[in-house]
C-alpha cells in the first residue's frame, strides 16, 4: 500500500475530526446532565418556581454546550475546509 | 515479512479474545463491588433481615455479572473457532469485535451494580418492601444490560458474518470502527441507566406508596439514556453492511475509523449525563409525586439538551461514511 503526502494528511484530518467530535461531546453530555439532574431536584423541592428553573437550566446547559460546538466547528473545518 | 492469512487471522483473534475478556471483566467486577459494600452497609444497620439482605446482594450481582459472561462467551468463541477458508479481513472484524464486547460490558456491569447496592440499603431501612424493592432493582438492571446486549449482537455478527466478497481496504476501517462504535457509546448508556435504577430502588424504600410514579419516570429515563447506544448500534450496522468500494488509499480506511471513533466516544458523555437527569428525576418523583408530571418534563427537557453532542456526533460520523 503505497501511502502519498497528501493522502497521509486527509487520512490524518479525518481522524482527527473523529477523535475531535467524539472526544468532545463526552463533556456537554456529562456536564449538561448533571444541570438537568439538580434542576429536577430543585423543581421537586420547590414545583412552583418551574418555570424560573427550566429557564435556568437552559442558559446554563447551553453554556456548558460551548464547548461541544467548538469541537463541532473544529470537526467541520477539519472534514470540509482544511 | 510476510504472514500467511491463516496465522494473521488466529493472531487477530487472540488478541481480540484478550481485549474482550480483559476489558469485559472491568465493569461487573466494580458493580458487584459496589452492591456488595452497600450490601456489608445494611446488613449492619439491620442485621436481623441479613438472610434477604444477604440474598438480593446475591440476586443483584448475578445480573451485573452477566454483561461480563456475555464477553467470557466472546472471548472464548474468538479462541476456539475454526476458520478453515476464512480471509484476511476475517482479522480485522475479529479485532473488531473484541473491542466491541469488551468496552459494550464495562457500562452495564457497573451500572447494573447501583440498583443491587440501592435495593439492599432499601431493604434495610423498609424490610416489608422487599419484594418491591427485588423486583424494582430486576426491572432496572434489566434494561441496563440492553448496551451490553447491543454490543454481544455486534460481536457476533462481526465473528459469523462472512465479509469475503468486500475489498480488504478500506472495509477493515468499517469493521474496526463498528465495533468501536458500539462498544464505545454502550459505556456511557450503560452506566446512566444504573444510576436511574439506582435512584428508584431508594425512591421506592423511602416512599413504597410512589412504586407506581417512581417506575414509570425510571423506564421512561432509562429508555431516553439507552439512545446514544442505538445511535451507536446504528452507525455499526452502517459500517458492517455497506459495501465501500475499493481504495487503498489511507484517508478512505480513516475516515470509516474516524466515524467508528466518533460515535463511540460521542455516546458516552450523553449516555452518563441522560442517566444522571433520569437519577434525579426519579429520586424527586418519590420525594414529591403530586408534581411527578412537572418532573418528568423537565428531565424530558433536560435529557434532550443533553443528546445534543451525541447528535453531532452521530452526523460527523455519517458525513465521514457516506460524504468523504
Amino acid at each position: 500500500m503505497a501511502i502519498e503526502g497528501a493522502d497521509i494528511i486527509k487520512a490524518a484530518a479525518f481522524l482527527g475530526a473523529g477523535l475531535s467530535m467524539g472526544l468532545g461531546a463526552i463533556g456537554p453530555g456529562v456536564g449538561e446532565g448533571m444541570v438537568a439532574a439538580k434542576a429536577c431536584e430543585a423543581i421537586g423541592k420547590n414545583p412552583k418556581e418551574a418555570g424560573l428553573l427550566t429557564r435556568t437550566m437552559l442558559v446554563g446547559q447551553a453554556v456548558s454546550e460551548s464547548t461541544g460546538i467548538y469541537s463541532l466547528v473544529i470537526a467541520l473545518l477539519l472534514l470540509f475546509v482544511v | 515479512m510476510s504472514a500467511e492469512p491463516q496465522s494473521l487471522i488466529n493472531v487477530a483473534a487472540y488478541l481480540a479474545g484478550g481485549i474482550a475478556m480483559g476489558f469485559g471483566a472491568v465493569g461487573a467486577a466494580i458493580g458487584e463491588g459496589y452492591t456488595a459494600a452497600q450490601a456489608n452497609l445494611s446488613v449492619s444497620r439491620n442485621s436481623e433481615n441479613s438472610g434477604d439482605l444477604f440474598k438480593n446482594m446475591l440476586v443483584g450481582q448475578a445480573v451485573a455479572e452477566s454483561a461480563s459472561i456475555f464477553a467470557l462467551v466472546i472471548a472464548i468463541l474468538l479462541l476456539f473457532l475454526d476458520h478453515p477458508d476464512a480471509t484476511v479481513i476475517k482479522a480485522a472484524a475479529f479485532i473488531g469485535a473484541g473491542i466491541c464486547m469488551g468496552c459494550g460490558a464495562i457500562g452495564s456491569g457497573v451500572g447494573s451494580g447501583f440498583p443491587g447496592g440501592q435495593a439492599c440499603w432499601g431493604i434495610a431501612r423498609q424490610p416489608a418492601v422487599t419484594s418491591r424493592l427485588t423486583t424494582n432493582m430486576l426491572i432496572g438492571s434489566a434494561v441496563c444490560q440492553t448496551p451490553a446486549i447491543f454490543s454481544m449482537v455486534v460481536a457476533l455478527m462481526l465473528i459469523f458474518m462472512d465479509f469475503s466478497q468486500a475489498p480488504l481496504a478500506p472495509t477493515w476501517a468499517a469493521l474496526i470502527g463498528a465495533g468501536l462504535s458500539t462498544g464505545l457509546a454502550a459505556i456511557g448508556s450503560g452506566f446512566g441507566g444504573g444510576l436511574a435504577a439506582g435512584a428508584s430502588c431508594e425512591g421506592i424504600a423511602r416512599q413504597p406508596e410512589t412504586v407506581g410514579n417512581v417506575t414509570t419516570t425510571m423506564l421512561v429515563g432509562q429508555a431516553v439514556a439507552q439512545t446514544p447506544s442505538i445511535f451507536g448500534l446504528l452507525v455499526s450496522f452502517i459500517l458492517m453492511f455497506k459495501s465501500f468500494p475499493e481504495s487503498t488509499t489511507l484517508s478512505a480506511a480513516m475516515a470509516l475509523l474516524a466515524a467508528g471513533l466518533c460515535m463511540g466516544f460521542g455516546g458516552i458523555g450523553p449516555g452518563i449525563g441522560n442517566g444522571n437527569t433520569a437519577e434525579g428525576a426519579v429520586r424527586w418523583v418519590a420525594r414529591n409525586v403530586t408534581h411527578a408530571g412537572e418532573l418528568m418534563r423537565m428531565m424530558l427537557v433536560g435529557q434532550a439538551v443533553s443528546q445534543s453532542t451525541a447528535i453531532y456526533a452521530m452526523v460527523v460520523s455519517l458525513v465521514l461514511i457516506f460524504v468523504l
